[in-house]
């Protein structure tokens, strides 16, 4: 009697461990589909033109922004990139054989950024937006790999993740990866003009966009690099607004020469930048040739328009409040206008101001705590400022105040809740 | 928010909130213009009209500093040698050039000072700290705070500020920060060193005297000073008279 319950579990048994490894071989394959043998030759000696180049890839990618610890030297590292799993720290990427990329060779590099798996084989965390970069051509990976080679050698420890378990596991990255990942060259489509095509391959590529303007799922996966409908930057807590409606950022509406000088010196007489993408115009965009700004902006014009919701059933009737009329006055209406209108090129217009009424108070919240300047661009070399109201406002107040800019002037939003305030706060390092 | 920021959030709410509505009335009755002054105003809702510091005794004068001193210490801010989030975050989208520019704004303006801040101290207490302000204490190799802040403790253009004209609660927050580790400066960092040999009681007491003295009408920082500085800062360059070479550590 016993003995085939013992063959009927062995067997259970047997099943359950062939279908591991299978599921482990598969794993294992979708990790490595498609990757070439690497090649360690040491990279040829680069010509001007191709370091050039490179630095300028090298804007178009933000890679200074995350490789560089406040204050730290550019490129070498440091950083820590806050996500829901624990901090990634962006490494050194000088030309120090110990410590940086000094001893990669082309296709190693070529491997991180179209892989996403380091000069050892180790599998790279997607903080590093490698289901991104992996649209980048290996002629531009090359110049990229040849400006970094040109920079001075700092010679610096990476500094060690720190992810909670399961997620410092490279096993939960390779299912992660399995599930998520798939590396694939951008494919131009011919029956859009040379400048779309263009615009694509920086918006998707090497600008990786939608790192912050698509939403995640709970395993922090952007859906395609080609998602653009906005999110919640995580742990930040900033909201990256949809480029593709026209109630959030779209811009098929903007004249192109408006989106262009957005991308280009921070500010446009419809917005003008702030939090995060501060940091991006900085950077990256302020620095792109005209050539590639009007592909970009191109692109983001063509994109496909999402559906306008109507305002949600809580905005509507909604009667500006009295707490936050006299805080206005007290503390806004000086620059944004007793009605607020603004002050073109210097003051945002609050009426009308579709960052006043996305759904998410989360840009709002920051915004009036930590105040801010636009970035100091070659084209807004000195940027108007507004000061941080932290100190002084509490998040009752705060909720008050932008409960009353939204159901203001012809504005309909929600209401906002001292909660969602006090949430928000908590975010702001 | 960190922690520290939400404890001095709590500190200081009441008198910011007591300071700011004055600030708003005055510039809600001013047209716009297109001015350095008019883009300052992130600096002035905390810092007080034009920089002269707000009346809370933390957010200091800014107003009529040295443009180096200044200058530095916005990038060290910007750059996370000083701690503090709200500035951080404000002057992280700010290059070197606007920086600079923003320094000299605030180093041409010249405020009338706040009467001196009565002492609170004891005689003995206020003794110590005249003491190691004019004349230093040899036995903890602290220099007097004359020898690099110039005889008048008005600062040296153009990169070494005024002791005097600051709130006593300013100055040992600072002094403090720099024992702690907290704030940094340019290395050599002098000012480490130094506030590392005091005592938080001598800390308290050199606070207690600088701050109780008045500051003359239209006192401005010294252009030179008359002997080499005691130690190697690293913030001073260009400032006349400072090298320090074979100075005593």
């Amino acid at each position: 009697m016993k003995q085939p319950v013992l063959r009927r579990a062995g067997k259970a048994l047997a099943l359950a461990i062939v279908a591991a490894l299978l599921l482990g071989a598969l794993v294992a394959w979708l990790n490595v589909r498609g990757e070439e043998p690497v090649d360690a030759t040491p990279p040829p000696a680069a010509t001007t033109e191709q370091i050039e180049r490179g630095a300028y890839l090298a804007h178009a990618g933000n890679c200074v922004g995350c490789h560089t610890a406040r204050g730290g030297v550019p490129y070498a590292g440091g950083r820590a990139v806050p996500t829901p799993f624990g901090d990634v720290y962006a490494p050194n990427l000088t030309p120090d054989a110990a410590t940086g990329i000094g001893g990669w060779s082309d296709s190693q590099f070529w491997r991180a950024l179209h892989h996403g798996r380091s000069r050892d084989g180790r599998l790279l965390y997607p903080a590093f937006p490698y289901p991104n970069y992996t649209r980048i051509t290996r002629t531009d990976a090359d110049a990229i790999h040849a400006y970094l080679r040109s920079l001075a050698p700092v010679h610096l420890q990476n500094r060690p993740h720190e992810l909670r378990f399961p997620f410092d596991q490279q096993a939960a990255l390779a299912v992660w990866r399995a599930l998520y990942f798939r590396a694939a060259p951008f494919e131009p489509d011919p029956a859009r003009t040379a400048g779309w095509n263009r615009g694509a391959y920086l918006v998707e590529g090497l600008g990786h966009c939608n790192a912050c303007h698509a939403s995640r799922n709970l395993l922090g996966a952007t859906s395609n690099p080609l998602d653009l409908a906005g999110g919640l930057i995580p742990v930040q807590n900033w909201y990256a607004p949809s480029l593709t409606s026209a109630s959030e950022a779209g811009v098929a509406d903007w004249p192109a020469a408006d989106v262009a000088a957005l991308l280009k010196t921070g500010v446009a007489p419809q917005a003008s930048v702030s939090g995060p993408m501060s940091e991006v115009v900085l950077g990256s965009t302020q620095h792109l040739n005209a050539s590639d700004l009007s592909a970009m902006v191109e692109y983001l014009r063509a994109l496909p328009r999402a559906e306008v919701m109507p305002p949600p059933e809580a905005a509507s009737g909604v009667k500006p409040n009295a707490v936050g009329a006299k805080l206005y006055d007290q503390h806004c209406a000086a620059c944004h206008g007793e009605r607020g209108e603004g002050v073109r090129g210097a003051y945002p217009a609050l009426a009308g101001n579709r960052a006043v009424l996305l759904e998410t108070p989360a840009n709002l919240v920051h915004i009036v705590l930590e105040g801010g300047f636009a970035p100091s661009t070659a084209g807004n070399p000195r940027p108007f400022g507004m000061p941080p109201f932290a100190t002084v406002l509490s998040d009752t107040e705060v909720a008050a105040l932008l409960s009353y800019l939204r159901a203001s002037w012809g504005n309909q939003a929600a209401p906002v809740s001292a909660l969602e305030v006090s949430r928000f706060r908590s975010s702001s390092r | 928010m960190n922690i520290s920021l939400r404890r001095l959030g709590a500190a200081t709410l009441c008198a910011v909130a007591a300071g700011l509505p004055g600030i708003a009335v005055q510039a809600a009755t001013a047209p716009f213009e297109n001015t350095m002054a008019q883009r300052m105003q992130a600096c002035t809702g905390c810092h007080g009209a034009q920089g002269r510091a707000a009346s809370d005794g933390y957010y200091p004068r800014i107003a009529g500093k040295p443009a180096q001193y200044l200058y530095n210490q916005l990038v060290s801010f910007r750059d996370g040698r000083r701690d503090y989030v709200l500035m951080t975050n404000l002057l992280a989208p700010l290059d070197d050039a606007y920086l600079r520019e923003i320094a000299e704004h605030f180093a041409s303006l010249e405020i009338p000072y706040p009467p001196a801040q009565p002492a609170t101290a004891d005689v003995d207490t206020l003794s110590r700290g005249e003491q190691l302000v004019t004349r230093g204490d040899a036995a903890l190799r602290v220099p007097a705070c004359v020898a690099c802040h110039g005889s008048a403790l008005m600062g040296v253009a153009p990169a070494i500020p005024a002791l005097i004209g600051m709130p006593r609660d300013y100055l040992n927050a600072q002094l403090g920060a720099w024992r702690t580790g907290k704030r940094h400066a340019p290395g050599p960092d002098c000012m480490a060193q130094i506030a590392q040999r005091l005592a938080p009681q001598d800390i308290s007491a050199l606070s207690q005297w600088l701050a109780a003295q008045p500051v003359p009408a239209a006192a401005k920082p010294a252009t030179a000073l008359p002997a080499a500085m005691p130690l190697e800062c690293g913030g001073t360059a260009g400032t006349a008279g400072t090298s320090a070479s074979g100075a005593p550590r």
